[in-house]
């Protein structure tokens, strides 16, 4: 608990500062275990309930851990039109799940996002922090390959 | 010279990274030019974008830079004759889409360092700052607003001059000035240009405000999906401090007032000032009912203005020409200059900054040039999921906040999203309700089931459910969410089905009379269909329909059954004779 104990330091333990105390939590833990939400309630003097009623209410926040690539399919007004949809549907046949799943080797995880704001090379999808534009089903296939490969290499070395 | 790589998200979403990691790879110990970056110009159909300078003055600008044509660009700038590039050079029917603008915000967006503070002094940058702090009242500085027309850049439009004193006649010590950045409107991101190319002009803009109202605290609210707003702000407020821009005793003037930002965490809603002070106070972004309003009692319910980004990202360039500079632009109504984020199916998209005054349609085909692959235009949605569509036939609707409000749509944040021919209006609205659905608080009754409802009406009409008498149920159920919602979400939650209702009344009927989606869109109203005179019974369609939906014997013509086919295209790209259509 040190790095989230340094967190709550630094945030006065104040319960009005408590989205960036999750925020800081999950970027630790990689989402937000129940025994973190009990914790962090006792820390900042509020209900589990409370807390919980925050974690729930943002989209950002994650309660179940996700795979090592986190695709963020964009589904704002401008991806929308240029074809959003038939990319999920690549994803999602490609990949075995639906958004929100995670494939069974927690390589990937799918999550369909409100908008990015990059529109003008929309269709547009985040993965782990890194924007790929301007996206057809061929060049989605071709990055979700090269990642498993990059995945594939970093195992090996491991 | 200078070799500068525009890196905004939206260029390092085209590969502008790995274009300057190339050139700065190639470059020697013993070259007399130099590698900077800058923000985004908001030519986002152009990225990777590079600008060679000589001092201050641009020689040319590069388009389409990707990492292979490093060399070239290095070579040329190195052998001192940029021609070698010519094949990068911008076309100059692509330089009309700045050149037909005029920047006031988005001034330095594209020019400047974003992460280097004397780029923006350079430009004069802070000197308002210091005008306000050294000759000016706060009440001089809310004159000098209200003469500009300065209105709210969010979508709201409501005078600034009279927010800011508002705050400032409230009465107490403890005041906040708050920036909404949460630019939740899909299909918008003017403000992310903003922060991450400009960060600078909204610290000034909102310490000015601050002065104005009596603030101690500066906050700026920004949404989490924007990491490299984020960055850029972070290390801006560090240089801004260093500098004493920000702080105790600024400017050795006494007016003290410290400066921070919060993330949001996905949210939608918080875009509404009072769930933004929800979430600023760590609680569930619930708005809360009004009066009284933040003016009076808002963040730790103490009196609070809140601004877009875009209103304060004019404040500073008011201040240094004057208010009546910026009045003499724009209509009666709407003065001075709006920011769109013109998107879709647009040949030339991006951001485009101009007068109030001017047409849509001037924006849509002479800045934006038209619609893509030649096809026709139908319509513009405005506003986002507040907003409407404004279509094809009114596109001479003068960009004015009544003229836009009288067509049904709204001006919006500036999101601008272009549809053709092959958009389905119906699957629009239902676009709309599906994301105003999901982000509704919960909190009131009308916009938490009434959306849902407006939801389940149109997805069973895009599905081929559709009855009579559905569209009148929409409209009653928008008319009365539109009275008895709580915010500003679920009351503008309507608008994209009033407004398709409104033009595009045939669409609706098409599919939910006929069972027809006109723009052939609606996948389960698709109809795969062989023409019998073009049909040369090769059996092709037949072999390959994973269905087995094709029936026919060879040479003669085959007939897709509707009820088997599942409209997979499959038959579509396989006939070598085009005999078989969608519709």
């Amino acid at each position: 608990m040190q790095a989230l104990d340094k967190v709550l330091e630094e945030c006065g333990h104040d319960a009005g500062n408590l989205i960036t105390i999750l925020q800081n939590a999950q970027d630790i833990y990689g989402y937000l275990p129940s025994e973190i939400i009990y914790y962090v309630a006792s820390q900042t003097g509020i209900s589990p309930a409370r807390v919980m009623g925050v974690a729930t209410f943002y989209s950002q926040f994650r309660l179940e851990p996700v795979g090592k690539y986190l695709i963020m399919l964009c589904k704002g007004t401008a991806c929308h039109v240029n074809g959003a949809d038939t990319l999920e549907d690549v994803i999602c046949s490609e990949l075995g799940i639906t958004n929100g799943q995670t494939t069974k080797d927690g390589l990937f995880s799918l999550k369909t996002v409100a908008c990015l704001g990059c529109c003008s090379l929309s269709p547009v999808m985040m993965i782990n922090e890194e924007v790929y534009g301007l996206l057809t089903s061929d060049k989605v296939l071709g990055i979700l390959n090269d990642l498993r490969r990059q995945a594939a290499e970093e195992g090996g070395q491991a | 010279m200078k070799i500068v790589v525009g890196q905004g998200s939206c260029g390092v979403a085209a590969g502008a990274g790995k274009t300057y990691e190339a050139i700065r790879g190639l470059m020697q110990a013993q070259d007399s030019f130099e590698l900077g970056s800058t923000g985004c110009n908001g030519m986002c159909f152009l990225e990777p974008i590079i600008d060679i300078y000589e001092g201050h003055k641009l020689l040319k600008r590069l388009v389409n830079v990707s990492a292979d044509k490093a060399a070239l660009v290095v070579d040329a700038v190195r052998s001192n004759d940029l021609e070698k590039a010519a094949e990068l050079f911008i076309k100059p029917e692509d330089e009309a889409f700045l050149t037909q603008q005029t920047r006031i915000a988005l001034r330095n967006c594209g020019i400047i360092d974003p992460e280097d503070i004397s780029s923006y002094r350079e430009r004069d940058g802070y000197k308002a700052l210091e005008k306000v702090l050294t000759t000016m009242t706060p009440e001089e500085v809310i004159e000098e607003i209200k003469v500009s027309g300065l209105a709210g850049r969010g979508g709201a439009g409501f005078p600034t001059w009279f927010k800011w004193n508002a705050a400032r006649s409230s009465p107490g010590e403890e005041k906040y000035l708050i920036c909404n950045a949460d630019e939740g409107d899909p299909g918008a991101f003017m403000d992310r240009a903003v922060i991450e190319s400009d960060p600078h002009n909204l610290i000034e803009g909102m310490m000015i405000a601050a002065y104005a109202i009596g603030a101690s605290e500066a906050i700026v609210y920004v949404r989490a999906e924007y990491p490299l707003a984020i960055i850029h702000l972070t290390k801006a407020i560090e240089q801004a401090r260093e500098a004493g821009f920000i702080g105790k005793n600024i400017l050795g003037t006494g007016f003290s007032c410290e400066f921070r930002y919060m993330a949001g965490a996905g949210a939608f809603v918080c875009g509404e000032e009072t769930a933004l002070i929800e979430s600023l106070e760590g609680k569930r972004g619930m708005p809360r009912l009004k009066p009284p309003f933040p003016a009076a009692a808002g963040y730790k319910m103490k009196p609070s203005n809140i601004n877009n980004v875009e209103t304060f990202a004019n404040v500073a360039w008011i201040i240094l020409n004057g208010g009546e500079k910026f009045a003499a632009m724009g209509t009666e109504g709407s003065k001075g200059t709006k920011v769109f984020a013109l998107t879709g199916k647009i040949r030339r998209g991006g951001l485009v900054e101009i007068p109030m005054g001017q047409t849509l349609r001037h924006v849509i085909f002479d800045i934006g040039g038209g619609i893509r692959g030649d096809k026709k235009m139908k319509a513009v949605q405005l506003g986002g999921p507040s907003g409407g569509c404004v279509p094809e036939n009114l596109l001479d609707t003068v960009i004015d906040y009544k003229a836009l409000g009288a067509t049904g749509a709204i001006m919006g944040s500036g999101g601008m999203v272009v549809m053709d021919e092959d958009t389905c209006m119906v699957g629009m609205a239902k676009f709309f309700l599906d994301f105003t659905s999901k982000e509704s608080c919960g909190k009131c009754v009308h916009c938490r089931i009434g959306t849902r409802r407006m939801l389940e009406v149109l997805t069973r009409i895009v599905e081929g459910n559709g009855k009579e008498g559905d569209i009148e149920l929409l409209e009653e159920l928008c008319y009365s969410i539109k009275d008895g919602a709580l915010c500003g979400l679920g009351q503008t939650a309507p608008n994209p089905v009033l407004t398709t209702i409104r033009y595009f009344h045939d669409e609706y009927e098409a599919h939910i009379r006929e069972k027809h989606c006109p723009a052939a869109e609606c996948r389960d109203l698709l109809m795969y269909y062989i023409d019998p005179d073009l049909c040369k019974g090769c059996t092709a369609c037949a072999r390959k329909c994973p269905a087995d939906a094709i029936e026919g014997q060879v040479k003669s013509v085959h007939k897709i059954d509707p009820a088997k086919c599942i409209k997979c295209g499959t038959c579509l790209s396989n006939c070598k004779f085009g005999a078989i259509s969608v519709r």
